[in-house]
């Protein structure tokens, strides 16, 4: 035909959004460029960019910058044609070709339409008034944000999870926001009454106005908008009115180019629409009857669509279970599957405690789950899908499942429901370590491995946070079968017994030396190994403070010579700051360190002190040494004890501060400083309820009141961020000293050797260590009283021993004599 | 003639702690060495690095007459060097001597020395 026949196909996409893109980048990966000359038609003059984000980016936690998928470049490397600004406006089918609104002609061999959705408008008077906006895209954002600057007063149309969404940025751009929804309860088709109600409830107490049972009559106004008027007469005034009712399917272009539409446009499994050589994906989609306005399911379809692309038909697509979250800084709303019972063969199991703002529901159906709604709490959102995807059999659990994952799992010996057979063979196991389900396979096949030690021996999947430990387990019994050995808690590889078992025999048969419990329990190593010898040397400490000589060979390195040690083995030297203080003296004594012995790197650290990194280990005593000669002494940032006791200024400077947060933060350090535990320590005392010192994610953490101070307990930052559970409210510093010398005490006591209080109280139960602390004064001030007794043999700096020659050996290189 | 080597007094067995280990100040071909003491009084004398990532491996936790390294948790069989497994790798061993005391170890002589 005269034309040079082209080595690539045409696929012309309509619409570079979201869905579209997905579908183009999934296309990529399975060597779709070879094959397809790519042009993608925007509608936006922008590129592709996560819609999902645009109310991050209205709250202000986002800027436009950091929303962009995928910049320019990408689409010049990939040699994808882009057009922006302009809409494909007309589909010829029978000429495969599309024409642009601004009257370019693309032909096309495969037609992607990825138009996505609008915003739905309500059918009253006003719409058209200046201030009146959709929430949708950036342009969207961008009117709001210059109302935000200009006026004061917003409207959300919607109780949706947009509306919301947008209802809270626009407060925290310091409008007053009022929000009308036209149903009883919020969110509706996501939570079920009683979340619904909390919902509301927490957002009313950040001062959102809410009008529920609202049906909009008309957006007042003459040249631009000045309020809404609803059916029962009530009036409410405004200078920006957000319409956030919902989306429909954009599906005017398929419509007119005659392909089958419904509520969107229709597609099968193979996400073809009526025409087979046009595809859709995305929200301008109608899959078996449902339309989708959830991002996973998107990322289902663009796989799908992408492998039939590329000619692999086996590749269809199903909806799966499905969650939603709310993104409202602090406020934690989790949602999947059925929201109430259908029917009376289905069970609900609800757990509410109103005071703390929890509330918890599962729908259960044949024994197995099939809907969750969660609200404060909805760290076990993920594991409920997660049994809900699979289909996993769950009755077994049923008295405990609505506890969550770790009261469900206690005791049973393994995670229930996760299906390993349908894990994919590239699905990453261990995150830490980078290892695949397929890499483990293959370890435990080709070296026939029986345990889950051995596993990690051999693999290091689950050896270094052992977050994935239940998932190495599983695939171990999956593979080995029953015959699987389900390791016990042992202390070690030496012995069998376990950690509680032998604390529990050092106190009962006054065991006083690691030799004493080795031969009681029939160790298989006479010396022990690098496992059981720091434990047990922690174990004797803490049992017998007045008599047990520490051993500093059982020590890993860093807490015998005092200083972390870093990859190139020098060290870090950290001095304490007390309650995150210094002053002059302190910061020239540290600069003087560093210049004199050449500190390479001088650091802030998490915890507000100074870290001085690549001192070599014989320059430890003396550099010690210096500092202590400005009042500057161990940190113990080294140490399985107390770390830091983080402050915020408190009441002595800051115009929010309720108490004198620096001060108890120095008062509780020189307390608490010292001390051996089974794990790091770390405390924070913040000032008020803002919490600058973040103490909710803190082992023990304060945060003052106007009527005193709360303390809170567990919390974690770290690979596994857990967030502190309150444990009680007292009045007094001297309580909150005695609290935090008897909670740390009773995690001596009973927490195990390198176990953090985060792990331990979701092992015991915060109920539990309130028995302990706030239940049993007598048992407390019992613990407190320990506490400071075993502080008498530890509080001294082990820096100043040092620097005046102790263990002088353990720094200095050993120098040769002569020749033989 | 094959004694290609050359002993040095490196001090009294007491200046290694029981269970333990001291890096010495004198290199085997550029590279660190320390002397290991076990619980049995044995001494063991090594190329300072583990095999893994050259971790300082006298800074580890000596158990029988193994060293755990402090950095990544290797555990080096103190006798001939080797990984215990499923590691695999070794550390180089150096002869060693204990006469009257003291403690004496062999290096090898540069450019193969007098003989």
């Amino acid at each position: 035909m005269g034309q040079p026949s082209r080595p690539l196909e045409d696929l012309v996409v309509v619409g570079n959004g979201m869905a579209g893109m997905r579908t183009i980048e999934e296309l990529l990966k399975l060597g779709g460029g070879r094959r397809y000359r790519i042009h993608v038609f925007g509608a936006e003059p922008h590129v592709n960019y996560n819609r999902i984000l645009l109310s991050s980016v209205l709250a202000g936690d986002k800027s436009l910058a950091d929303i962009v998928i995928n910049p320019r470049a990408w689409y010049e490397e990939n040699g994808i044609t882009l057009i922006t600004g302009d809409p494909v406006s007309r589909i010829d089918r029978q000429a495969r070709t599309i024409t642009s609104a601004s009257g370019r002609v693309v032909s096309y061999h495969r037609l992607l339409i990825a138009t996505g959705s609008r915003p739905l408008a309500p059918p009253i008077p006003g719409l058209e008034l200046p201030g009146v906006s959709a929430f949708r895209d950036i342009a969207d954002v961008d009117k709001m944000l210059a109302a935000a600057r200009e006026h004061r007063r917003a409207v959300v149309i919607g109780g949706g999870l947009l509306g919301l969404e947008a209802a809270w940025g626009l407060k925290q751009r310091g409008m007053s926001v009022a929000l009308v929804h036209l149903m009883p309860n919020l969110m509706e088709r996501q939570l079920d009454e009683a979340a619904g109600q909390l919902l509301q409830r927490d957002l009313d107490r950040r001062g959102i106005a809410f009008f529920t049972n609202g049906q909009t009559e008309e957006i007042l106004g003459r040249e631009r908008v000045e309020g809404v008027l609803l059916a029962d007469g009530r009036e409410i005034p405004a200078d920006l009115v957000v319409l956030a009712i919902g989306i429909r399917p954009n599906i005017d272009l398929a419509r007119q180019a005659g392909l089958e539409v419904n509520r969107g446009i229709v597609v099968m499994d193979d996400l073809r629409t009526s025409d087979p050589g046009i595809f859709a994906v995305g929200e301008c989609v109608e899959h078996r009857g449902q339309v989708f306005g959830l991002v996973a399911p998107l990322w289902d379809q663009a796989k799908v669509c992408a492998a039939q692309l590329t000619g692999d038909e086996r590749a269809l697509f199903s909806t799966r279970a499905l969650s939603t979250s709310l993104k409202i800084t602090g406020i934690d709303v989790f949602s999947a599957g059925a929201l109430t019972a259908a029917d009376a063969g289905d069970d609900e199991i609800t757990l509410r405690d109103d005071s703390r703002g929890r509330y918890k529901k599962i729908v259960l159906r044949d024994g197995k789950l099939v809907g969750a709604v969660l609200y404060g709490d909805v760290s076990d959102g993920p594991w409920y899908l997660q049994l809900m995807q699979a289909q996993s059999d769950v009755s077994g659990l049923r008295d405990r499942l609505v506890f969550g994952r770790a009261f469900a799992e206690a005791g049973t010996g393994k995670p229930p429901g996760i299906d390993i057979a349908a894990l994919a063979e590239d699905a990453q196991i261990c995150g830490c370590n980078g290892i695949a389900k397929s890499t483990i396979v293959a370890a435990i096949k080709a070296k026939g491995l029986t345990t889950l030690d051995e596993v990690r021996a051999h693999t290091k999947a689950s050896a270094s946070c052992g977050q994935c430990t239940g998932l190495v387990q599983a695939l171990l019994a999956h593979e080995v079968g029953v015959g699987a050995e389900v390791p016990a808690a042992a202390l070690c590889g030496c012995t069998r017994a376990g950690h509680d078992e032998i604390r529990q025999a050092i106190r009962a048969r006054g065991l006083k030396t690691m030799a004493e419990v080795r031969a009681a329990f029939a160790w298989s190593k006479p010396d022990g190994c690098h496992k059981c010898r720091p434990a047990l040397n922690y174990y004797l400490l803490c049992a017998w403070p007045e008599d047990y000589a520490d051993d500093p060979q059982s020590r890993f390195v860093n807490e015998r010579v005092h200083a972390n040690i870093q990859k190139d083995g020098t060290y870090s030297v950290v001095p304490r700051m007390w309650g995150g203080l210094t002053n002059p003296a302190e910061l020239r004594a540290i600069a003087d360190v560093a210049e004199r012995f050449h500190v390479p790197t001088v650091k802030v650290t998490g915890g507000q002190r100074l870290d001085l990194l690549g001192v070599r280990k014989e320059d430890l005593p003396a550099v010690w040494g210096d500092l202590n000669k400005a009042g500057l002494v161990s940190g113990h940032a080294y140490a399985k004890g107390l770390r830091t006791v983080k402050t915020c200024v408190g009441s002595e400077w800051c115009r929010f501060g309720t108490q004198d947060s620096t001060g108890l933060g120095v008062k509780l350090e020189k307390m608490c400083w010292g001390a051996w535990t089974p794990h790091k320590v770390k405390l924070a005392v913040s000032g008020c309820p803002r919490n600058c010192a973040e103490a909710t994610i803190k082992d023990l953490g304060i945060v003052c009141v106007e009527a005193g101070y709360d303390i809170v307990v567990g919390g974690n930052g770290g690979m596994d961020v857990r967030v502190s559970d309150p444990l009680v409210r007292v009045a007094g510093e001297a309580a909150v000293l005695e609290y935090t010398g008897a909670f740390l005490q009773l995690y001596r006591e009973e927490g195990r050797y390198l176990e953090r209080t985060a792990p331990w109280i979701a092992r015991v139960g915060i109920d539990y260590v309130k028995r302990r602390l706030v239940e049993d004064a007598d048992g407390r001030r019992a613990l407190h009283a320990r506490f400071l007794h075993a502080q008498t043999f530890v509080q001294s700096d082990p820096w100043a021993a040092r620097a005046a020659g102790s263990a002088a050996q353990a720094f200095a290189p050993l120098p040769a004599l002569a020749e033989a | 003639m094959r004694d290609t080597l050359t002993w040095r007094n490196v001090g009294p067995l007491e200046n290694i702690p029981v269970r333990g280990a001291r890096r010495l100040c004198l290199q085997s071909a550029g590279r660190p060495v320390a002397i290991f003491r076990t619980a049995g009084d044995e001494v063991f004398a090594l190329i300072d690095e583990c095999p893994h990532r050259r971790g300082p491996l006298s800074e580890g936790i000596v158990s029988g007459t193994i060293v755990t390294c402090p950095l990544h948790d290797w555990a080096i069989e103190l006798c001939d060097g080797q990984a215990v497994g499923p590691d695999e790798g070794a550390a180089r061993t150096l002869p060693v001597r204990i006469i009257a005391g003291q403690i004496f170890i062999g290096l090898p002589t540069v450019g193969g020395g007098p003989a």
